[in-house]
């Protein structure tokens, strides 16, 4: 099964622009996870953690986000967060 | 003629001058490229937000029901014009170019009877906004702690405006800075932030593909969110592009003034070098006809 783009990105910056195997993100009406070709959809988020799982079975990085949204289309996942700490 | 004393003294001045512009050539270069940077670096985000937007807008039907960001309150007598300018003066023509762009706007819209009133960020529009047009600043904006612009003070501002919008203060709401096109070339630039001006739905917006998306919650809420913070990223997007610029028309002012500093050193100095030899050569004279007359 073919990666699932997935792409974090700030007003100040892209934090994340990546080919994964799943990503968890916490959407104002509840978690979802995304794989390669989910179907168009587009939430807005909530504060949370978002989880990216590079491989199947594998530990999930976790980065917290605050406000925004996420689109699912045929290029992948985009997150367009207000605010996402990512650990230096 | 000016004696060689104080020609000399001129020649220090100037060089004196010199050193510090070359010197604020250079730091403006550094923050240029800090600051370019950071505006490259936002651009992802503004772009992906305005094409959510452009979908989001060809699916909502703007009614009266819809949020007073989008559907305008109705009246467009009170206009707000937001200036952004920058803390500190030596930039060349660029707080004066934005200024006058916010002018000429303000004069057409007195001329068509509106109202028109100043948000002013940024401390070196004040002065000449001030003198034109005492009564209409509303507020000015303090940007003077910030050394790097973050989201969180576009959103501070954008916050600031919704509400005075919400209660009222005004009906159109025109954002002006400069657009950062190159380290020589910046243009002023006026945009209108509130009621939002839905971009044009694309053709392939339009098509069957995005026509599926399924919408978590309903398109009319995310819409809703979505709209004040819009106002927050294109008041982000300004403010980065107002720094590069600002870096940008400084470092071309002070290479400016080194050079013409430069000219003048070398005026001076053969001036110097002139008035020397003269002297020079008015005490041989006396000497020889000194001698002569002996």
């Amino acid at each position: 099964m073919a990666d699932l783009h997935f792409e974090l990105v700030t007003p100040e910056r892209l934090v994340r622009s990546d080919d994964v195997y799943m990503v968890v993100v916490p959407g104002s009406e509840g978690e979802f996870g995304v794989l390669a070709g989910h179907a168009p959809f587009m939430s807005t988020l909530r504060n949370g953690d978002i989880a990216i799982y590079r491989t199947a079975g594998a530990e999930p990085e976790r980065i917290p986000v605050e406000g925004g949204f996420a689109e699912v289309s045929d290029r992948g996942l985009t997150v367009l967060a207000e605010r996402a700490e990512v650990p230096a | 003629m000016a004696s060689l004393k104080t020609l000399k003294g001129r020649i220090a001045s100037v060089k004196s001058t010199q050193k510090i512009t070359k010197a604020m050539k250079m730091v403006a270069a550094a923050k240029l490229r800090r600051a370019q940077q950071a505006a490259e670096a936002g651009r992802p985000y503004a772009e992906r937000m305005e094409a959510v937007m452009a979908s989001l807008a060809s699916k909502v039907v703007v009614g009266p029901q819809s949020p007073k960001l989008i559907a305008g309150t109705g009246a467009e007598q009170t206009h707000l014009l937001v200036v952004c300018t920058s803390d500190r003066g030596l930039a060349g023509a660029f707080n004066t170019n934005i200024v006058r762009a916010a002018r000429k706007k303000a004069d057409d819209l007195i001329r068509e009877g509106k109202t028109v009133h100043f948000y002013l960020v940024g401390r070196k529009g004040r002065a000449v906004i001030g003198r034109l047009f005492p009564k209409q600043i509303v507020h000015q904006h303090d940007t003077g702690a910030i050394k790097q612009v973050r989201f969180a003070d576009a959103q501070e501002i954008a916050e600031d405006l919704t509400q005075r919008y919400e209660a009222g203060q005004f009906d159109v709401a025109h954002l002006f800075y400069a657009h950062f096109r190159s380290a020589l070339v910046q243009d002023p630039v006026s945009q209108q932030i509130i009621p939002v001006s839905m971009p044009e739905s694309s053709g392939a917006v339009a098509s069957g593909v995005e026509a599926a998306v399924e919408y978590e919650p309903e398109e009319e809420d995310i819409l809703a969110a979505l709209l004040p913070r819009n106002v927050a990223v294109q008041i982000f997007r300004a403010l980065l592009e107002n720094a590069a610029s600002e870096q940008g028309s400084r470092m071309a002012a002070m290479d400016n003034a080194t050079r013409n500093a430069g000219d003048m050193i070398n005026r001076l100095t053969i001036q110097y070098n002139r008035t020397r030899q003269a002297a020079i050569t008015t005490e041989l004279v006396e000497i020889i006809s000194g001698a002569e007359a002996l």
